[in-house]
This record gives structure tokens, C-alpha cells and sequence, in this order.
């Protein structure tokens, strides 16, 4: 039906106009939704956690964090550092963590499943907080942002802020297009029989504990790729960006949009970081500005109670008569 | 460090430890009983701390104002349970973790609306200013005895409410079967409100007790929220019992990594909690 | 002010520019013609410095006290009027090079002014460093500001945490202490006051027997002070600041180590904390370049006028403000203004003989004060100074190379 070939083009078509954005605009914006872009890709992966596998993690930012100290840590001091290997290293080291820490905390179940999570995060802080190795509490800034170097020749700068952007987008809809590849697969229809029913796929012969733990590290992995890029983009990293604010935020954004749809983590992110923005300005708010976080305190609690299925949810609630097509990922 | 070092440093973790417990067992009884997940405990703590400070410094007396604060924070945990966490007994616990994690943004900043953003100290009670001389250069604050012998009356209450009283025996029955107990005709939605609203006392109780040693400061309740779910899952989701294992566990491991192993003293309680889930999935004193 | 108002300023500054250019070539010094251009706007000056949050009232203070150093010049810096326009860092560390660059790139500022956290002064360290923009630090004593990451724009007003303790060794031998025990919050200032004091006390012969460190911020000491009586040295050192200075002296007291082993600091453990803790910071000796008493005249006119100014008393963050304007005018009044020579000014400032009301103090090599360090004793709600412990301690400036 048409509507199909719509909704397969339309994500071309956002990345399409979002590329404009920075010769429509400069600094400011430009900046903004860059910060949106990188939320999106870290709500994204923890979407494919909590939406699709059925494992809400509340550790998540560790894997972002853990990145941006990687870069922080990998890259020479004062100069710019090797985009060519330090991207993909701090992925890695994610993905092997993730890995570790899946073998431990995959074993655990529901509420144990939540606290576990939290809990790996947390000595990550720590060990972040307490020891030298990052600067302690006071982090480290990254004084030089990394560059894609051939040669002698350099091809992309970070520190140009459409370049960035350029980049940033393009890991956004390639993590995008990505998961969706891979949930489309048998693999991604079967973590979302394991989400239904573990047992039942068991029984069928899955190696659900395989399946999880592939999803996990993919999760880690994506997250590390989205707290790479934050770290870029701040030159700055301390142990506030591993802490469980951080994880809690992030599930927010997930929940928002509509977990189990990746579009919704994306609309999530955008909410999310722009309901930020706008509560927070001074200008419109005066000195409730100040005061943001008791609104969005008060928002979350109502999409807890009043929005299960966040704002994507709702879009379809508004757009479509008969929920059954909503059913279908569900049904394997 | 010789032996008389050692029992002080042991009266300082299990002096830790029973303050621990006070908070957590709140937690560990709201979970275990109706099963929620709630973040926003260690904003009871927090509130109780500001509560005895706002009215200390109005009355001039902390006792006075502990008595003055226990009866509205009975309120506030009455009117959260009714309001609020009603609602959740029967959803996923994400929808628990995401309305306290909102819940916890709006008592921070009620905080700092009502009593701003400034770290504030609270006195002892003239009554138990005063120490008692341990060896040549060391004293024990009578205040931190105080309420280690609190801590241990109470939790001595809560163990006889729980195992020896008739409302003890419809509140494990609660835990266990829901449906079971209301066909017998008990109100479980009362028995719910009372248990919830005893979690946030006993939380805020913590608080306040503890003021004049920690001071009172803003996102105080964020850092005793995460060891409390740790001594949660270590001693087992609804264990009272493994809430005051757990807890002096914790106590003792924190004091004494503290003093000999600096360095990796803030993790030891995560590691901590690995092992033992690793080993006991359910945790000390859990269910299975 | 209106429109009005404005135009008016601006006449009187373009007139006072022609004036002082109309001297200059009187006695035979040409200025570049984009001098005179210059000379026509205003000075800007950003104020990077927080506002709100635990350091609020320091970064109030330190506004005072350099607004006070341009009032008493008439409103004006070597005849230039002034612009400024205002940051609030909140102390936070994350929002630094966004806030230096919202002064540097959007508001084109002259020199910027800032600021109290450390870990913030190392965000301006690092754009600061590329802009070049002129950079006067009235309060964040991190090391490597003058230290790795020193550069010619770069200038500080107040100390470096290393200064705040080193004296101590000194103080500590001259007392027959031969062991201590430096006790602080695990973060980079209080590792680097630990270095100071390490270094000063071993070089007297003193040994250092133990570091003891609890998470910043957390003010649970109980542990820490009873491992402090299972070693017995003869002094402590220590260093806390704002709440957790008064918890730390309260809790001292109630472990009885008070009047056992004696308490020293870096001067900030016991500053702004007099009210709060009641008698438990009685006699507790701390070093610091600024104290109650010095009874200079100097100081004596300062404190009256801040008091009468701002209805307030001065404090140590105050002078550092008030210096950072002093400074700032000895490098204008070197270049009469002409604040695009930023050669210039740089070496004038790094001429300037400050007389401050904590003494008179120059700059080292880095740009971090040579001053003297005073002894101060806790008697009653005071910091009263006991005499100088150091005269004109440098810092050492380790890994500067420019």
C-alpha cells in the first residue's frame, strides 16, 4: 500500500533536510541538534535493550561514559587525536565491556536485572571517581578534537562545526537504518520472541543467553558510539556522564518516544533535549526557568501514568483505527 | 593499627551500618511487599534531614523538631501511596523506575525552592554533646551511640511487628498472596498505605537523626538511594532480616576499605554486590 | 540608562582619547591610527565568575572587590570607560569552554575575568590558550593554569594551591613537629595542597606519615579520625573548604583530637567558617596570603571603603578581586590604554608592583603572585595574622615553558 513506500521514505527524507540544517543556520542550532542527534543514537541502543529484547537496563550510560574516557584517555594530551583508530577503539573497548558485564548481570531476571545493571555502572563511576586514572572527580578535557587524517592531509576536522554535524548525522541514520536492518532479520525477530516468551523460544532450541548477550554488546557498543561523539562535542568528560542521572535520562527519552519503535527513541530524544532547552530559558520563563527540573519532573511522572507508549504511541493511537498491525512484531 | 583501633573502626561500620539499615529497611519492605521499585526513597531521607534542620533552627531543639516532622512525613508517604504509587502496583517496573526517577527532580527542586540551594549544619542536642575518652587521644561522640541505640531499638520494633503482631501477619501474607488475603476480607489497600507511609518515615527518620553528623545538603538523598538498593539486593528484595545483614555488611566493608584500601574504597560495595549475586542470584535472606 | 546617557560616555571617552593621544604626541610617541579608533569604544571586560550555587558568594565578593579597584580610578582604566558584560559558571566544569567562548567569540571581550572552581579555570586554561584573549584569574588556584599550561596571556591574581600549604613545613619544624598526617577531600586541589606541604615539610626534615582522602565532597570524617589517633602523629594538616571545613573542625573536636594533636591548614579550612563552628576552630594555625589584623594602612582603607560600599565585610576573595583590578590598570596605564597592544599590556603587568591591602606582591615568571604568606591563628571569630611565615614564596611553576 502506499503508505508503506511513505514510511520507508520518510526517514530518507528527514536525513535529507536535516543535512541543510547547518547552511540554514549557524552556531547555536547547529550545536543543539547536534547534541539531539548524539542523544538519539545513545536512546536508540538502549531502545533495542528495553524495547526489543526486554531487558531494561538502568546502567546505560556507563558504556557512554566509558567511551568518552577512552577517547579522553587514548588521544595525545594537546593535540588532535586519530579519529581513524580512536572511534573505533572506544567502541570496542564498550563492546568487550558489555560482553563482561553481560556474562554477569544476563544470569539475573526483572527487578535484579534493573539493580545489577545500575550496580556495574556505578563501580564504573567510581573507579572513574576515586582513582587518578581519569582525573578523578574534577574529569579531564579534551583539548584537541580528533581529525580523519590521509596522509598528510586532513579530510575531516571536528573542530569545524558543520563537519561535525555532517558526521554526527551520518552515524545517526547509519545506526538507524542499521538496527533497523538487524531487527528486520531472524536474529532481531528473535529477540523479540525472547522479549514475549524466553521459555517458549528455549524450548524451541534459541540459545536465548547467545542472543541476549549478542544484543547487549551491540547495545554497549552503540551506546559507546554516541558517548564518543558527546565527548567530542563537550571536550569534556568527568564521572557526572557515567551516573545513574545519566541512565535514568536516557530510559526518559526511550519511554517518551514510544519504546519498541526505534523512530520513537529518536522523537524521545529530540523531545527530550528540546523540552530541556525551552524549560530552561531564561528569557521565556524568567526565574522558573531556573527551576526547570520540577516541569519535567511533573512530565515524566505523567507519561508514567498517562503515556505507556510515549509520543509515538500516541501518533499511531491518532493516525490508525484498528491497533492490530501494532501486535505483529510481537506475534513470532 | 592495634586491636583497640580496630573495635573503634568496628563500632564506626556498625554505627554506619545501623543508620543504613534504618533507611533501607523502608525500601526493602515496600519492595518485597507491593513489589515497587521506588528511587524516590533516598528523597525521604533528604526531606526528613531538611525537615529536622528547617525545624530545629525554628524551635531550637532537635527533639522537638522530630516530633514536630515524623507526623508529617506519616502524611506525605500516606498521600504519595494514595496518589501516586497506587497506580503502579500493577505495571511493568519501568513505568516504577520512570515515575520516582520524575518524582526525585521534583523534590529536588521543591528543596530548593523551599530551602534553597545552601549546605547547612545542624547541632547536636545539648544533651548529648559530649564524648566519652576511648584511649589517650581519642573519643567517642555519645551522639553517634545515641542513635546506634536507636537504630537497634527500632529495628527490634520493626522485627516484633512483623513476626509477632497480627497486622505483621497480614502484611507477609500480603507479600506472598494478594488475592489470598483480600478474599479473607482484609483491607489490603490500608495495609499498603500503612507500609508505605511507614518506608518514608522510617527513611526521613534516618534523615533526620543523622543531620547534625552528615550536614544537610542538597542531592543528599541521591548517594544513600543507590547504597540503599544495594543493600536491598544483597540482603534480598523483602527481607528485613537481610536488610540488617546487608547493611552491616556494607558498614563495616566501606569503614574499613575506607582506612586500608583507599584507593578502590568507593567500589567495594559493587563488587560486593556482584559476588554475591553471582554466588546468590537472590540474594542473602531472598526467595527464590 | 538611555539612549542618551550612553552617547554621552561616549563623547567623554573619545574626548579623553584625543586628549591623551594629543599628550602622547607631544612628547613625540607616535600611536599606530588603529590605536585612536580603539580608544573610542570601550574597554570590555568579561566576568566569567559564579553566581550561583556553594560558590556564589565568592564570585560576588571578587566582583566587588574589582569594581572597587575601577572606582577608585575614577569609573575607568587608564581613562577608558567600561564595558562589562557577565557570565555565571555556576561551578561547573561541563559548561566551561562554552561559557568562555559565549565571552570571547559572541561578546569580542578585551579580557576576561574568572573565576573560583578549578576544574572551570581548566576549561578557560583551554580556550583561552588559543584565543590568546587576555586572562586575569582572581581566585582558582589549579597548578597547571601557571604550571603545563602557562602562556603569556595568562595571569593570576590570588594562588596556587601549592602556595596555600607549603608554607606550613616551616611553621611545623619551627613547633618541633616532626610527623604529620595531611588529611583532604580527593580531588586536584587537595592533592596539590598535599604536594605543597609534602615538600616544604620534608625539606625541613618532617615526615609526612600518611595521606588520608575521603571523596569530594563528602563530610563523613569518622573513619579518617580514628585512624589519625591510631597514629599519633604530632601535627595534622588539613584542608576543607565552606561546609565541610565547619564539619571537619566540629568533628574533630567531638573525637577529642582537639588539644591532643595539633590542627593546621591551608587557610581556607578556617575562613568563612568562624560562625558556624563555635569554639571547635579555636587556636588552629593556618597559612594563607591574606589575614585578620595585618594593620597596614593599606588594608585598614580598603576594609572601610569595601564596608562602605557594599555594606559588607571583605574577605580574602574580595583582595583578589580588588587586585585583579589593580593589575589589570598597572598593564593598561603601561600602554595608556591601548588595549590592542596586548604585547604591551602583558608587560605591564608583568612590571606591576601591586600594593595590595595583603602587602605588596609582584609577579613570577609564570604570572602567579610572589607574596608572602602569613601565619594566622584562630582566636575567636578571627583569622588573626601571627606574622609572615614565608616572605615572597613563588610557586614553582612546574612544566611552565613559555
Amino acid at each position: 500500500m502506499p503508505g508503506n513506500a511513505i514510511s520507508r521514505a520518510l526517514p530518507w527524507v528527514i536525513v535529507g533536510l536535516l543535512a541543510l540544517f547547518p547552511v540554514l543556520d549557524s552556531t547555536f542550532y547547529t550545536q543543539l541538534l547536534t547534541k539531539v542527534l548524539i542523544m538519539a543514537i545513545f536512546a536508540m541502543s538502549l531502545d533495542l535493550l528495553v524495547g526489543y529484547t526486554g531487558l531494561v537496563s538502568f546502567g546505560h550510560a556507563a558504556y557512554f561514559g566509558l567511551a568518552g574516557y577512552a577517547l579522553a584517555l587514548m588521544g595525545p594530551k594537546y593535540e588532535a587525536a586519530s579519529l581513524w583508530w580512536t572511534l573505533p577503539g572506544a567502541i570496542g573497548i564498550c563492546v568487550v565491556f558489555a560482553l563482561v558485564t553481560g556474562l554477569v548481570v544476563l544470569r539475573t531476571r526483572g527487578i535484579y536485572f534493573i539493580m545489577v545493571t545500575l550496580a556495574f555502572a556505578q563501580m564504573l563511576f567510581f573507579v572513574f571517581h576515586d582513582t587518578k586514572l581519569g582525573g578523578g572527580s574534577d574529569g579531564v578535557y579534551i583539548y584537541a578534537k580528533p581529525t580523519m587524517n590521509l596522509g598528510e592531509t586532513v579530510l575531516v576536522t571536528l573542530e569545524k562545526l558543520d563537519q561535525f554535524y555532517w558526521l554526527v548525522l551520518f552515524f545517526t541514520a547509519a545506526t538507524y537504518f542499521l538496527l533497523r536492518r538487524i531487527l528486520g532479520s531472524s536474529f532481531g525477530r528473535a529477540l523479540m520472541g525472547i522479549k514475549v516468551n524466553e521459555h517458549r523460544m528455549r524450548a524451541l532450541g534459541f540459545p536465548v543467553f547467545r542472543y541476549q548477550l549478542a544484543s547487549f554488546a551491540l547495545a554497549g557498543g552503540l551506546a559507546g558510539l554516541a558517548g564518543y561523539l558527546a565527548a567530542v562535542q563537550f571536550g569534556f568528560v568527568n564521572p557526572e556522564i557515567l551516573s545513574w542521572h545519566q541512565s535514568g535520562a536516557v530510559l526518559m527519552m526511550v519511554i517518551l518516544g514510544g519504546m519498541g519503535t526505534l523512530h520513537g527513541a529518536v522523537i524521545g530524544a529530540f523531545a527530550f533535549v528540546l523540552l530541556q532547552e525551552v524549560l530552561s530559558n531564561q528569557a521565556w520563563f524568567g526565574i522558573a526557568a531556573k527551576h526547570w527540573q520540577l516541569a519535567m519532573g511533573i512530565l515524566i511522572m505523567l507519561v508514567a501514568l498517562y503515556l505507556p507508549q510515549g509520543l509515538a504511541g500516541l501518533m499511531a493511537k491518532l493516525q490508525r483505527k484498528p491497533p492490530a498491525e501494532a501486535e505483529e512484531g510481537a506475534d513470532v | 593499627m592495634d586491636l583497640a583501633f580496630i573495635l573503634i573502626q568496628l563500632l564506626n561500620g556498625l554505627q554506619y551500618g545501623l543508620l543504613l539499615f534504618l533507611v533501607s529497611s523502608g525500601l526493602t519492605l515496600v519492595f518485597g511487599i507491593m513489589g515497587i521499585i521506588n528511587l524516590a526513597h533516598g528523597s525521604f531521607y533528604m526531606v526528613g534531614a531538611y525537615l529536622a534542620w528547617s525545624l530545629a533552627s525554628m524551635t531550637g531543639n532537635l527533639a522537638t523538631a522530630i516530633a514536630i516532622a515524623i507526623p508529617l512525613t506519616v502524611v506525605l508517604g500516606m498521600a504519595l501511596e494514595k496518589l501516586l504509587f497506587r497506580q503502579l502496583y500493577t505495571r511493568d517496573h519501568l513505568y516504577q523506575v520512570l515515575l520516582t526517577y520524575g518524582l526525585i527532580l521534583v523534590f529536588e527542586e521543591l528543596r530548593s525552592i523551599i530551602w534553597g540551594d545552601d549546605v547547612h549544619g545542624v547541632a547536636v542536642p545539648a544533651l548529648l554533646n559530649a564524648s566519652i575518652p576511648l584511649t589517650e587521644n581519642l573519643s567517642y561522640p555519645v551522639y553517634r551511640l545515641a542513635i546506634s541505640g536507636v537504630c537497634l531499638l527500632l529495628a527490634f520494633a520493626l522485627y516484633v511487628l512483623i513476626q509477632k503482631t497480627r497486622l505483621g501477619m497480614m502484611i507477609r501474607a500480603g507479600a506472598s498472596n494478594r488475592d489470598m488475603v483480600q478474599s479473607l476480607g482484609i483491607d489490603i489497600k490500608l495495609i499498603y498505605t500503612l507500609v508505605f507511609a511507614m518506608g518514608v518515615a522510617l527513611a526521613a527518620f534516618a534523615g533526620m537523626i543523622n543531620a547534625p553528623l552528615s550536614s544537610v545538603t542538597p542531592n543528599m538523598g541521591s548517594h544513600v538511594l543507590i547504597i540503599c538498593f544495594v543493600v536491598v539486593v544483597i540482603g534480598g528484595i523483602g527481607s528485613v532480616k537481610g536488610a540488617m545483614a546487608a547493611s552491616l555488611m556494607i558498614g563495616l566493608a566501606e569503614t574499613f576499605g575506607q582506612v586500608l584500601v583507599p584507593e578502590v574504597a568507593g567500589m567495594i560495595v559493587y563488587v560486593l554486590m556482584a559476588i554475591v549475586l553471582v554466588w546468590r542470584p537472590e540474594g542473602l535472606f531472598g526467595r527464590k | 540608562m538611555s539612549q542618551n546617557d550612553k552617547d554621552v560616555f561616549a563623547r567623554r571617552g573619545f574626548l579623553k582619547g584625543t586628549a591623551a593621544i594629543a599628550g602622547a604626541t607631544a612628547v613625540g610617541t607616535l600611536l599606530p591610527a588603529a590605536a585612536a579608533v580603539a580608544q573610542q569604544s570601550k574597554l570590555k571586560i568579561g566576568l566569567m565568575l559564579p553566581y550561583t550555587g556553594t560558590f556564589a558568594q565568592l564570585g560576588v565578593a571578587i566582583t566587588n572587590g574589582f569594581k572597587l579597584a575601577v572606582d577608585e580610578r575614577g569609573g575607568k582604566l587608564a581613562g577608558r570607560e567600561i564595558e562589562f558584560v557577565t557570565v555565571d559558571d555556576e561551578s561547573n566544569p561541563a559548561k566551561a569552554p562554552e561559557n568562555v567562548n559565549k565571552l570571547v567569540q559572541r561578546d569580542k571581550v578585551d579580557v576576561v575575568i574568572g573565576t573560583v572552581h578549578s576544574g572551570v579555570v581548566m576549561g578557560m586554561a583551554k580556550v583561552l590558550k588559543e584565543s590568546g584573549t587576555l586572562w586575569i584569574n582572581p581566585n582558582g588556584g589549579a597548578g597547571a593554569m601557571t604550571g603545563a599550561m602557562c602562556a603569556p596571556n595568562f595571569f593570576r591574581t590570588s594562588f596556587s594551591n601549592w602556595q596555600t600549604t607549603h608554607a606550613l613545613g616551616k611553621v611545623l619544624k619551627a613547633k618541633g613537629h616532626k610527623t604529620a598526617v595531611f588529611i583532604t577531600w580527593k580531588y586536584a586541589a587537595g592533592e596539590e595542597m598535599m604536594e605543597g606541604f609534602k615538600e616544604g615539610f620534608e625539606k625541613e626534615g618532617g615526615k609526612l606519615v600518611k595521606e588520608l582522602y575521603t571523596p569530594f565532597p563528602q563530610v563523613e570524617f569518622q573513619a579518617l579520625l580514628t585512624e589519625i589517633a591510631s597514629i599519633k602523629p604530632d601535627a595534622v594538616v588539613a584542608f576543607f573548604a565552606g561546609g565541610g571545613a565547619a564539619k571537619f573542625l566540629k568533628d574533630y573536636q567531638a573525637a577529642g583530637l582537639k588539644g591532643k594533636i595539633p590542627l593546621y591548614g591551608s587557610g581556607f579550612l578556617t575562613d568563612g567558617v568562624l560562625d558556624a563552628v563555635g569554639d571547635a576552630g579555636e587556636g588552629v594555625e593556618t597559612t594563607l596570603h591574606y589575614a585578620d589584623g595585618l594593620d597596614t594602612k593599606k588594608d585598614k582603607a580598603f576594609r572601610l571603603a569595601y564596608a562602605k560600599t557594599f555594606k559588607l565585610q571583605p574577605d580574602v576573595y574580595a583582595v583578589q578581586g580588588y587586585d585583579a583590578g589593580q593589575l589589570l590598570a598597572a598593564g593598561l596605564d603601561a600602554v595608556k590604554g591601548n588595549v590592542a597592544d596586548k604585547a604591551g599590556v602583558i608587560k605591564g603587568m608583568e612590571a606591576a608592583k601591586i600594593d595590595s591591602p595583603r602587602g605588596v606582591w609582584t609577579l613570577s615568571k609564570a604570572h602567579n603572585p610572589v607574596q608572602d604568606m602569613y601565619l594566622r591563628k584562630v582566636v575567636g571569630k578571627e583569622n588573626k595574622s601571627q606574622g609572615v611565615a614565608w616572605k615572597a614564596l613563588a610557586d614553582p611553576a612546574r612544566g611552565c615553558k613559555a
